[in-house]
């Protein structure tokens, strides 16, 4: 089980950035289809939103990889770094 | 503690979290009739304010409230600042009572509006975590799932309560139901948002009453508090790993199952299959009173076979039943299946004449009849010239669909279907949360992942769904993409990570 965590950590980070191409092409094509302040404004809106969170699943990710997650705090003792 | 003792503290929390759910709910269900008021499309500056009003508050606003309140709850405790973001929700709502329209003071109307707006947000992205977190600090280790699903109850209920609200005020303002709505649509709609301060007076009267978590308490008297909690939460890699999980394995699958459920049904319901305005949303409100105590049940289950696979179970139902759900929903509805009696179609023509011009305006309301119980009335609005030959190029047309009772009945059901697994994804969710993280920091902690997964992820899937349906117009069905793969990565996540152990210990 661990190691099917640590491998499905690698689609996570690549989840990231290929979240991000997507939404930034979608973005631009949505813009240019229709250039009126609310379209910029939902877009802008979506990319600012959406690109830290991408970046989060990346960290997530690569913390899976690392097997951060291979167990489990059980106290909040173990929390702490 | 005594059965008494944690009945009010979850009365305190629940009574006021559902009074900001409900603050919240009303501008949103309001929008069109207050875009009227203070948002006038001519004006640019006006509109403008108005698509941050909806875009901002909701999905920008709520974190940084998360973060600003769980903050101040982990610095000074759970009871004064949710107690705090009780009193500035509560104000906002109110102040949104009062404002002019932008006919009286022009563009102040809507930046005031906004800043009241953006108040509503930050306050309810704090009171949330302190609810949550105050109820399951008092809870004993068993019945944590049980006492916290009652907080859980409260932004279904707020719901209710604001489309209940808007409902009655609508049509209780004149003996004429047209009256009524008119009157409504120019002053009545003030009335949900005045009455706002009733419910949050005597919610705060309530709270104020409470005492201070006990653990939160413990830790100050022994100065164990977080100095930076912020700091703590998000740049310690030990807790960071649990937020990061708690966002992609549990409330992001959560938030997009919960707005599919509640709102993109109730849109869908409303803008695709055209039925009637307020049909639209007593099914809704029918829906929501059926499935709001399975929060309680779905809550106390946890409590016995953990909250992991409660939640992942909703999901994977919402994920392979969303679309034949939303299919059925649509079929209900489509009145070219069904068999027109032709012989009972109505046709009404109305003449009002627009002064010194002779021309008139006209509206047309045709009402169709159909076998299986339907009726598909239809208001056509265009300007009659008196000039031969002239036509209006782009009439006002308008349609409706009124359902009979099995029709209306059969789409409660499907509706109800779909806020059970509301329930089952939200119920035992806030025992999950308050079990993944420390005291000192939980408020913080728990608070932002919540909002990044209910007002990020779940609150843009009515924009998105939508915005779907317009760039890939073959598949009526294709919005639901969205929350279905948002889902179904959050369930793998969840299968893989989340562990489904019960934390006997939260003191720590």
């Amino acid at each position: 089980m661990n190691s099917i965590k640590r491998y499905a950590g690698l689609l996570w980070m690549i989840m990231g950035p290929v979240a991000i191409f997507y939404l930034i092409r979608t973005a631009a094509e949505e813009i240019t289809k229709k250039p009126v302040i609310d379209t910029k404004i939902q877009w802008i809106v979506f990319v600012v939103i959406f690109i830290p969170i991408a970046i989060g699943i990346m960290v997530f990710g690569w913390y899976a990889l690392k097997g951060e997650y291979d167990h489990l705090p059980e106290s909040s003792a173990e929390l702490e770094d | 503690m005594k059965p008494t003792s944690i009945r009010s503290v979850i009365l305190a929390s629940s009574v006021g979290t559902l009074i900001e759910w409900y603050d919240f709910y009303i501008f949103g269900s309001l929008a069109t009739v207050i875009a009227n008021q203070f948002f006038p499309k001519t004006n640019p500056t006006a509109a403008l304010l108005s698509t941050l009003a909806t875009f901002a508050a909701g999905f920008i606003v709520r974190p940084f409230g998360a973060l600003v309140f769980g903050r101040l709850g982990d610095l000074i405790g759970r009871k004064y600042t949710f107690l705090l973001t009780l009193i500035i929700m509560g104000a906002s709502t109110f102040a949104i009572g009062l404002i002019p329209s932008y006919e009286n003071i022009g563009v102040f109307a809507p930046i005031i509006i906004l800043i009241l707006r953006l108040l509503q947000g930050l306050a309810l992205g704090g009171e949330y975590g302190g609810a949550a977190t105050y109820v399951a600090e008092h809870a004993p280790a068993n019945r944590r799932g049980y006492f916290t699903s009652w907080i859980q109850t409260t932004a279904t209920l707020g719901l209710f309560l604001s489309l209940g609200i808007i409902l009655i005020t609508r049509n209780s303002l004149d003996s004429d139901t047209a009256k009524s709505i008119a009157k409504f649509n120019e002053w009545g709609w003030r009335i949900p948002f005045l009455l706002s301060i009733v419910l949050v007076g005597v919610s705060i009267y309530i709270r104020l009453k409470m005492k201070e978590s006990p653990l939160f308490a413990k830790l100050k008297d022994e100065g164990k508090t977080s100095v930076n909690p912020l700091k703590e939460s998000f740049a310690h890699r030990g807790n960071l790993k649990m937020v990061l999980l708690a966002l992609f394995g549990a409330t992001m699958g959560q938030g997009v199952v919960w707005y599919t459920g509640q709102f993109y049904a109730q849109s869908f319901i409303e803008n695709v299959c055209k039925i009637d305005f307020e049909q639209s949303r007593t099914i809704l409100i029918w829906a929501i009173l059926f499935a709001t105590p399975f929060f309680v049940v779905f809550g106390k289950w946890s409590d016995k076979v953990g909250r992991k696979w409660i939640m992942l179970t909703g999901m994977f139902l919402a994920i392979v039943t969303y679309r034949p759900l939303f299919d059925q929903l649509f079929a209900i509805s489509d009145t070219d299946t069904k068999r027109e009696l032709i012989t009972r179609k109505e046709i009404n023509t109305k003449l009002i004449p627009i002064s010194n011009t002779g021309n008139s305006l006209r509206t047309v309301t045709s009402t169709r009849h159909y076998k299986e119980g339907i009726r598909l009335v239809e208001i056509k609005t265009d300007t009659l010239y008196a000039e031969p030959g002239k036509v209006t190029l782009r009439p006002d047309i308008r349609t409706s669909k009124l359902l009979n009772d099995g029709n209306y009945r059969w789409m409660i059901i499907i509706v109800f279907i779909m806020i059970l697994y509301v329930t089952m994804v939200y119920g035992p969710i806030a025992a999950f949360l308050v079990e993944l993280f420390p005291t000192k920091i939980r408020y913080t902690s728990m608070s932002l992942p919540y909002h990044i997964g209910n007002g990020v992820f779940g609150g843009l899937t009515p924009f998105i769904a939508t915005l779907l349906t317009t760039i890939y117009t073959g598949d009526r069905l294709v919005g639901l993409y969205y929350p279905i793969i948002i889902a179904a990565v959050c369930l793998i996540i969840g299968v893989l990570y989340v562990s489904n152990k019960i934390d006997p210990n939260v003191n720590d």
